[in-house]
């Protein structure tokens, strides 16, 4: 793990589309921000759970996908230069000094910044655990979700669970040095890329990928290691040996570390004002979906709004001594400039 | 209105007076149903709304289409009863329907 400390006027956590437009409104107002996120693409839920679905209500758009209005908002806060930080869950958030914000991810890099912008949205994206019984002895000795450094299993025995294209790309790089690759899927049907489908197909022909037809009901192995999982296959269960299992079931949002920094939370939400969407700790805010207030709605709009106001304030913290005077876009010399048009 | 009724996996039934033209994930969610999470709002596009279909009620449900199939590949011990509660609109013919709430949504 590398370990780095960045100093910054803003830490954004979150890229979904609304800690994606709080980069262009604190932008505006010469806050520089470095963006962090869990998934290993910007855009959150836009990018995540509905890329080729059409959104009906963002003002001026009456229909954007997912994945476009995260494509334009980024090409909007480009000219911002914000540095993105994927694949990187905020861990820990505490204060530093008097005016200082420190934040911790769990790929090593610590921020100093005087603003902190909470933009999580529902909670952070992490990979679904299948309800098996005891699943979670075998945890990181047996069974992983994820996959952050393929020579671990050089010579495994690989159970493979799921369809889909992590499912079906783990298969297929990891074969080359296991020792054996079982896939196991609930239909004969994968969902995944063409060509990653080809592959694998080609590769179970060749008998170099084992498939069962079925779903995986319990495990068995001692100590967190794994002996062999036991599969259905129609009415029948048979047992399959194996070492090391990788479940792909997509993932779901959980609030995650969030509830662990001391900031007031109402139902699992962040209670804000709605003058500055600040927590009740200073220079720390809070808009989009995992804000609350009385009269709040989830939408990106809203957010969009919590953006422009949180921005006024977060400026107090960043330049104390210096006034904002209020200009538009259209026609400020000096908001163009920002904005490269000039 | 048309009557849910949602079994929780201990058991618990909860009876629902749904709306004709919400989906059966809305109306559990608007009654606070535990059990359904609907991360992704009623997309189909999170398989968190998982329920099973009372055998006596699968034909009248209908058939899951293929983006539902494809997205109850994230939902766990799945069945021929599965289906996604966003995919399921209420109608009168569906008055007196049984689910089924899976341990978890995971």
């Amino acid at each position: 793990m590398n370990s780095q400390i960045i100093e910054t006027d803003a830490v954004v956590i979150g890229s979904g589309p609304v800690g994606l437009f709080s980069v262009f409104e604190l932008g505006l107002l010469d806050i520089k921000c470095e963006v962090v996120d869990i998934l290993d693409k910007p855009g959150g839920q836009c990018a995540e759970l509905y890329p080729d679905k059409p959104i009906y209500d963002i003002p001026g758009m009456p229909v954007v996908m997912g994945n476009e209005l995260v494509e334009l908002l980024i090409k909007q806060i480009n000219p911002f230069k914000p540095n993105f930080h994927l694949s990187s869950m905020v861990d820990e958030l505490e204060r530093e000094g008097e005016n200082l914000w420190k934040t911790k991810t769990d790929t090593g890099i610590t921020f100093l910044s005087k603003v902190v912008v909470i933009a999580a949205g529902g909670g952070s994206f992490q990979p679904k655990k299948p309800p098996i019984k005891g699943i979670s002895e075998y945890e990181n000795k047996s069974v992983f979700y994820s996959i952050r450094d393929r020579k671990k299993f050089k010579g495994k025995n690989i159970v493979i669970i799921g369809g889909g294209d992590s499912a079906l790309d783990w298969a297929i790089t990891l074969n080359d040095d296991a020792d054996s690759t079982t896939l196991i899927h609930r239909r004969e049907e994968f969902r995944a890329a063409p060509e990653t489908v080809n592959k694998v197909s080609s590769l179970i022909s060749e008998n170099k990928i084992k498939f069962h037809l079925g779903q995986v009901k319990s495990l068995n192995g001692k100590d967190g290691v794994l002996d062999n999982v036991v599969c259905s296959q129609g009415d029948n269960e048979i047992k399959i040996d194996c070492d090391t299992i990788l479940p792909f079931f997509g993932l779901t949002m959980k609030l995650g570390p969030v509830a662990n920094w001391g900031i007031n939370l109402n139902e699992n939400l962040v209670s804000v004002d709605t003058e500055k969407f600040e927590t009740d700790q200073k220079g720390i805010f809070a808009i989009g979906d995992i804000n609350t207030y009385p009269g709040k709605l989830k939408l990106i709009l809203c957010g969009f709004h919590e953006a422009a106001l949180m921005a006024q304030k977060a400026h107090s913290y960043v330049y104390p001594d210096k006034k904002i005077t209020f200009q538009y876009t259209t026609s400020s010399t000096d908001l163009r400039k920002k904005l490269g048009v000039l | 209105m048309t009557k849910i009724t949602y079994i929780e996996f201990d058991g618990t039934e909860h009876i629902v007076e749904a709306e004709n033209g919400e989906t059966v994930m809305e109306s559990a969610i608007q009654n606070s149903v535990p059990g359904i999470d609907a991360d992704c709002g009623g997309a189909c596009a999170c398989a968190t709304c998982h329920v099973y279909v009372d055998k006596k009620w699968v034909d009248k449900t209908g058939k899951s289409e293929t983006m539902e199939q494809d997205m109850l590949d994230f939902a766990f011990e799945v069945s021929d009863q599965s289906r996604l509660s966003c995919q399921i609109k209420v109608s009168d013919e569906l008055n007196g329907l049984i689910v089924r709430l899976p341990e978890k949504q995971f």
